[in-house]
């Protein structure tokens, strides 16, 4: 991935390398400028000449470090651009990723782990090219260099010098890991924290119905307080490695101040040396610390990474074949032929079994059956939310999986039980799947929906933010709104799942009467639990078990006597009947 | 009809521009990030969350303090060794060991310093974190349902994580930022007296630092703020995506999605390089000005040694100050804008303490005992949630022990504000609601809950086990009690088809039940609770027909000899109840068994006449009609 932004990586490292280089100097130049000031207090000739090198290395101390501020300057944007970059590339893909992954996927997975993916995981691969790779180059520069350097002048007083750094990185890089397995730990117990919380504040009702408070602050503090005890650990952690290694770095400084006095006593090095020997510790001590978070942030890359790339490289199950070819509609006739389903994840369980039926442009075919039967997984085959597992579905005589999706979803609408909103105005709400549509087209179609009103009545109407942030909306309404939202596409099938429970009947036969002009260029499926809703349709198909059982218009399942003419029962019953019934079974 | 819009619907057009009506995420900022610097009212607040671990702050400044005090002495002690112990000409072994000894001494002391100061603060800061969250939780298990009816859920989460965390970072960093100031006091102290010529001169490069500050902070602040602006604005989209995605596909938005979001990725990538760019301009500078004082050490204070005004020693314990000098002035910076977060997180999160508790228990408020006779009377109840508006005006009705009363009424007439009243959710502005005989307002909240147990429209099941949901009001209740109580309400069936039966999970809010399992759960759940009175909002939603007769069926056991009072939607539980009461734009208009009621001819026969299985059912202008007809005879 760095290898799409050669010219910035490449000014990062040489920065880096440069820089690096400029830092290691200073300890140098202000061991020399001791040295040379001892030098002038002695006095003589080369006193005088040490007076003039004094201003010389003033000098060049200046000059490198002003070059080093600006090397460094630039290995810190470079590399957090490279970062930058690559944190935006990877946003794209996972986010195109995320669109078009297919149902079976988004079924599978919480919405939760995407985003975490989405934002955490995906910061940390940014954040490993940000910073980590740098650090890498800078740190093995200056450790590398700087021990040469100190062993080279003096091996003993070197390897005092150095002996802290081996003790730091090793305790850095083993703390750093195991205050991110505590870390991931303490992730864990928030979250259940959050949840206990999340949970007492949207069932408020619940707990004040029961009087559960004491409970639930019962519950909080058990959450609360597993997570604080582990956060105490951490602390503890983090400070018994940061003290330990603050304390092997006064030590060795020490150390080195000891042989070093004894050595300069002796003559065998200067005062400068030492000074600069004590400088480079310094130097060294905030990088060698840092060793840690550089495992950690490998460590947390590679997690981070393993998930987002494991995201990025999965395959769509529904995609457009090879040769696929746009849709033609032409007679608008769709079929299902012998169709057959098991959602991925329990292919042993059919949801739907043998289906087979027929509908045509003008037509309207009601689907009704008990709860789980499968009448929604039929709405959910004919856009590819999911590819059948035997037979096939044809729209005007193509299979759908040799259409390209593009079309076959602009010739298919699903308004969906569960409607989403957008944040974004109603009228974009209501354009969502027409986004260059005019305002009269928008208004019609809210008429159509019996949504019109109601907007009228809101405080900006149409430019109304609605949505998580936005006013919200009552189930009714929203279903309304996607009706709308479904009536401004020009769809050759037309699929309502479920989509008017939560609204009464009287609205939704004046929907209807508002559609029929509309249904006429298209065919319509109703799939729904109040058989108002679907008594008008030419063919209504009774699903039981995945299968369909009966098939029929209204008055013929009526007339057949079966589970149409039963359901059909006890929903138009008058109370008194049903109640009877009730009280019968109940004693 | 607008045949040429359906050619390229959904795609951004060939001239680059964007479809009008297309939007990815909200534009909308939330909050306020920064607050001012300082507010006493704020910090006074939070000082009080502080003040239980009043001893540890003071044992942690301490520590910071004697910390800050080792770290200005090292240098020192340096300069001992080499003007002491390695004078040229005249090298002092004992001195050398001193020094050697007095650094064991001030590294071990610095260990201690350490270690003790961070542990405390890191704990403290922790506590009062945990602290502040419980109390805010606490509050909000008292406050007004009013307050909760209009703040959204995920206002107060955001109040009650991202807020409290925000403080975090602040109070661990203060006690760090007292260290810090001292320390820059320290060198410079130190410096001047070491030498105060050259201490001064040396000084003088700090001015120059803080001037290239005041010019650099506001715009560097406003850069920061962008970045982090586009940051949570690319992120909502990318959130609105992942949830939106069924919507998405199935009104193929993929590509113009992807190209606004783009813009939004790239408008981030531009304001993120930008913050880069300010926060590294101050790299070289920083380090041009260490780097001149260092030089005027060298040049200024090497003349000096020769003059003999100074020793080798002092002149290398300045150059060993000058490379600790930025550091604090850095996180100081830094501390700042910690604090204007941490001053706006307060205001918000002192917003959410400070809410008013309306209903709350009298000082002498009685416990009301299992004993009482379980009626609920309505004495001439006002109630309105804004009391200009009154949702109830002046009713009143008496539900006899054992008696099932169903309140009837047009959406809007006061039936859920009824409901609410007898549980004391909200206070009455007139005249009294009364349980078991006792003004609800003289009887402990608590002892009230127990003795009247809420069915609530949409069934709320909370994360865990089926068990544990049926036993919540009840923690001691035994797997035969919650059996039992499964048994009676039709809920057992399909408690056993579970995965693993009563000890299935239940995920969030119980999504994987359908609406009318959930529904028979809140009735197990209700039963087991066995209070005297029993309050019941019927759900209006759809309910498949076999369910629905389950519900019905389990409403009769869960009525059996409790008093009962059913908000009503449907005929079947109407006719099941001894008495009805019929709401009106917050009058009681009519009330009798059903055969009065019909033979009154009012606005209940009309209803019922309309033959429909659920007045829920009847068209708006039927309604309309029936009400208009109802209140004139």
């Amino acid at each position: 991935m760095t290898l799409r932004h050669p010219w910035q990586v490449s000014i990062a490292i040489g920065s880096t390398i440069v820089a690096a280089g400029l830092q290691l100097m200073i300890p140098l130049l202000l061991g020399r400028a001791v040295d040379e000031t001892q030098a002038a207090f002695t006095g003589g000739a080369a006193g005088a000449a040490a007076e003039e090198a004094l201003w010389m290395t003033a000098l060049v101390l200046l000059i490198v470090s002003i070059l080093r501020g600006l090397f460094t300057m630039s290995q810190n944007y470079y590399s957090e651009s490279v970062g930058h970059h690559i944190g935006y590339e990877l946003r794209l893909a996972c986010y195109e990723k995320i669109q078009r992954l297919s149902f079976s996927f988004h079924d599978q997975v919480h919405s939760g782990d995407l985003i975490t993916i989405g934002m955490l995981d995906l910061e940390g691969v940014r954040m490993f090219f940000s910073t980590a790779l740098v650090r890498v180059v800078l740190l093995s520069i200056l450790i590398g260099v700087g021990a040469y350097l100190l062993l080279s002048t003096d091996l003993l007083l070197g390897l005092v010098a150095l002996s802290f750094v081996p003790f730091v990185a090793w305790r850095s890089s083993v703390t750093q890991l195991r205050l991110r397995s505590t870390w991931l730990d303490l992730q864990e117990r928030l979250s259940v924290l959050t949840r206990v919380m999340e949970e007492n504040l949207g069932g408020i009702r619940v707990v004040r119905a029961f009087a559960a408070q004491l409970h639930e602050m019962g519950k909080f503090d058990k959450a609360s307080k597993s997570a604080l005890s582990l956060a105490h650990e951490r602390v503890g952690i983090r400070v018994r490695n940061t003290s330990a290694m603050t304390f092997s770095f006064f030590l060795s400084m020490g150390l080195v101040l000891w042989f070093g006095g004894i050595k300069v006593m002796a003559g065998e090095i200067s005062v400068g040396t030492l000074a600069s020997f004590l400088t480079f510790m310094t130097i060294l001590q905030m990088p060698v610390r840092q060793l840690g978070l550089m495992v950690n942030s490998f460590a947390r890359a590679s997690t981070c990474g393993s998930r987002l790339f494991g995201l990025l490289d999965l395959d769509i199950a529904v995609k457009d074949a090879p040769d696929a070819k746009p849709l033609v509609v032409t007679e608008g006739t769709l079929r299902f032929e012998n169709v057959d389903f098991a959602y991925p994840a329990q292919e042993a369980r059919p949801v739907l079994k043998g289906v087979s039926f027929t509908g045509r442009r003008g037509e309207t075919i009601g689907i009704v059956g008990p709860p789980g039967s499968g009448k929604s997984t039929i709405a959910h085959l004919i856009p590819r939310f999911y590819d059948v597992t035997g037979g096939r579905i044809t729209l005007d005589g193509q299979d759908i999986r040799k259409a390209t999706l593009a079309t076959l979803r602009k010739a298919v609408a699903v308004v969906q039980q569960d409607s989403f909103l957008f944040t974004t105005t109603i009228e974009n709400n209501i354009a969502y799947g027409d986004p260059w549509a005019k305002e009269r087209r928008i208004e019609r179609a809210a008429e159509s929906a019996q949504l019109h009103n109601y907007v009228l009545g809101l405080p900006s109407a149409y430019g109304t933010v609605v949505g998580e942030r936005g006013v919200s909306l009552s189930g009714g309404q929203r279903q309304r709104l996607s009706i709308a939202r479904a009536l401004m596409l020009q769809p050759a099938v037309m699929v309502f799942d479920d989509s008017t429970a939560a609204i009464d009947a009287a609205t939704e036969q004046r929907i209807r009467a508002a559609m029929r002009k509309y249904a006429e260029d298209r065919l319509t499926i109703i799939i729904a639990h109040r058989l108002s809703s679907l008594m008008h349709a030419d063919q209504i198909l009774f699903i039981e078990n995945g299968e369909i059982v009966e098939r029929g218009t209204h008055e013929e399942l009526l007339a057949l006597g079966g589970r149409y003419k039963a359901l059909y029962d006890l929903q138009v019953r008058p109370g008194d009947d049903v109640l009877n019934e009730v009280q019968g079974a109940a004693q | 009809m607008s045949e040429e819009l359906e050619t390229e619907r959904n795609d951004v057009r060939e001239d680059g521009r964007r479809p009008p009506r297309a939007v990815v995420g909200s534009h909308r900022i939330e909050e306020e990030m920064f607050g001012k610097a300082f507010d006493g009212r704020i910090v006074s607040r939070i000082w009080a969350f502080v003040s239980p671990y009043r001893t540890q702050v003071a044992i942690s400044v301490a520590a910071v303090l004697v910390f800050t005090g080792t770290q200005l002495v090292i240098p020192l002690i340096i300069r001992y060794a080499i003007d002491n112990g390695m004078a040229v000409g005249n090298p002092n072994a004992a001195a050398l060991g001193w020094a050697v000894a007095a650094f064991a001494v001030t590294i071990l002391i610095n260990f201690g310093a350490s270690y003790v100061q961070e542990t405390v603060v890191g704990k403290v800061a922790e506590n009062v974190l945990f602290d502040i969250r419980r109390a805010m939780f606490e509050h909000l298990q008292r406050v007004s349902l009013s307050f909760m009816d209009k703040t959204e859920v995920g206002r107060l989460m955001s109040r009650l994580q991202g807020d409290v965390n925000s403080m975090q970072e602040f109070l661990e960093t203060s006690v760090l930022s007292v260290g810090d100031i001292v320390l820059l006091f320290g060198i410079v102290g130190v410096m001047l007296w070491l030498d105060f010529r050259l201490g001064l001169l040396t000084l003088s490069v700090l001015p120059v630092l803080f001037i290239v500050r005041i010019f650099w902070l506001p715009r560097a602040r406003k850069a920061f703020m962008a970045a982090h602006e586009t940051n949570s604005v690319t992120n909502g989209a990318l959130a609105e995506a992942i949830h939106g995605v069924r919507a998405v596909q199935s009104m193929d938005r993929q590509q113009v999605n992807f190209t606004l979001y783009d813009d939004k990725a790239h408008a981030n990538l531009k304001t993120h390089l930008t913050a880069s760019k300010y926060a590294q301009v101050m790299v070289p500078i920083v380090d041009s000005l260490t780097g001149l004082a260092m030089a005027v050490v060298i040049v200024v204070g090497g003349s000096m040694v020769v003059n003999t005004t100074l020793d080798v020693g002092v002149m290398v314990a300045f150059l060993f100050y000058i490379q600790r000098f930025f550091d604090p002035i850095r996180s100081l910076t830094m501390q700042y804008s910690v604090m204007q977060r941490a001053m706006a997180s307060g205001q918000r999160l002192t917003e959410v303490l400070d809410v008013r508790i309306d209903v709350k228990d009298k000082p002498d408020a009685t416990v009301l005992s299992g004993e009482m006779d379980g009626s609920v009377e309505f004495r001439n109840v006002t109630f309105g949630y804004n009391p200009k508006h009154p949702v109830l005006k002046n009713v009143s009705f008496r539900v006899n022990p054992g008696e099932t009363v169903a309140l009837v009424g047009p959406t809007g007439s006061g039936k859920s504000s009824a409901m609410a009243l007898v549980h004391r959710f909200y206070d009455v502005q007139q005249g009294e609601v009364r349980v078991g005989g006792h003004d609800v307002r003289d009887l402990t909240q608590e002892s009230l809950g127990r003795q009247v147990a809420m069915v609530l429209q949409e069934p709320f099941l909370f994360t865990g086990s089926v068990f544990e949901n049926i036993r919540y009001h009840k923690a001691d209740a035994s797997f035969e009690d919650v059996v039992e109580a499964a048994k009676a309400v039709g809920a057992h069936d399909f408690i056993m088809s579970l995965a693993d039966g009563y000890e299935t999970r239940l995920e969030e809010r119980g999504g994987n039940l359908s609406l009318g399992q959930r529904q028979l759960v809140s009735f197990a759940r209700a039963l087991v609770a066995d209070a005297k009175i029993l309050v019941l909002d019927e759900a209006t939603a759809n309910i498949d027909s076999y369910t629905e007769m389950l519900i019905q069926k389990a409403l009769i056991k869960l009525l059996e000899g409790r008093t009962g009072l059913v908000i009503a939607h449907r005929l079947a539980t109407i006719r099941g109840a001894d008495r009805i009461i019929v709401l009106q734009n917050g009058q009681l208009i009519e009330s009798g068994n059903h055969d009065e009621l019909m033979a009154q001819g009012g606005l209940y026969s009309k209803l019922y006449n309309l033959n429909y299985a659920s007045f829920d059912d009847i068209p708006d202008a039927q309604l309309e009609a029936a009400v208009e007809n109802g209140s004139q005879t």
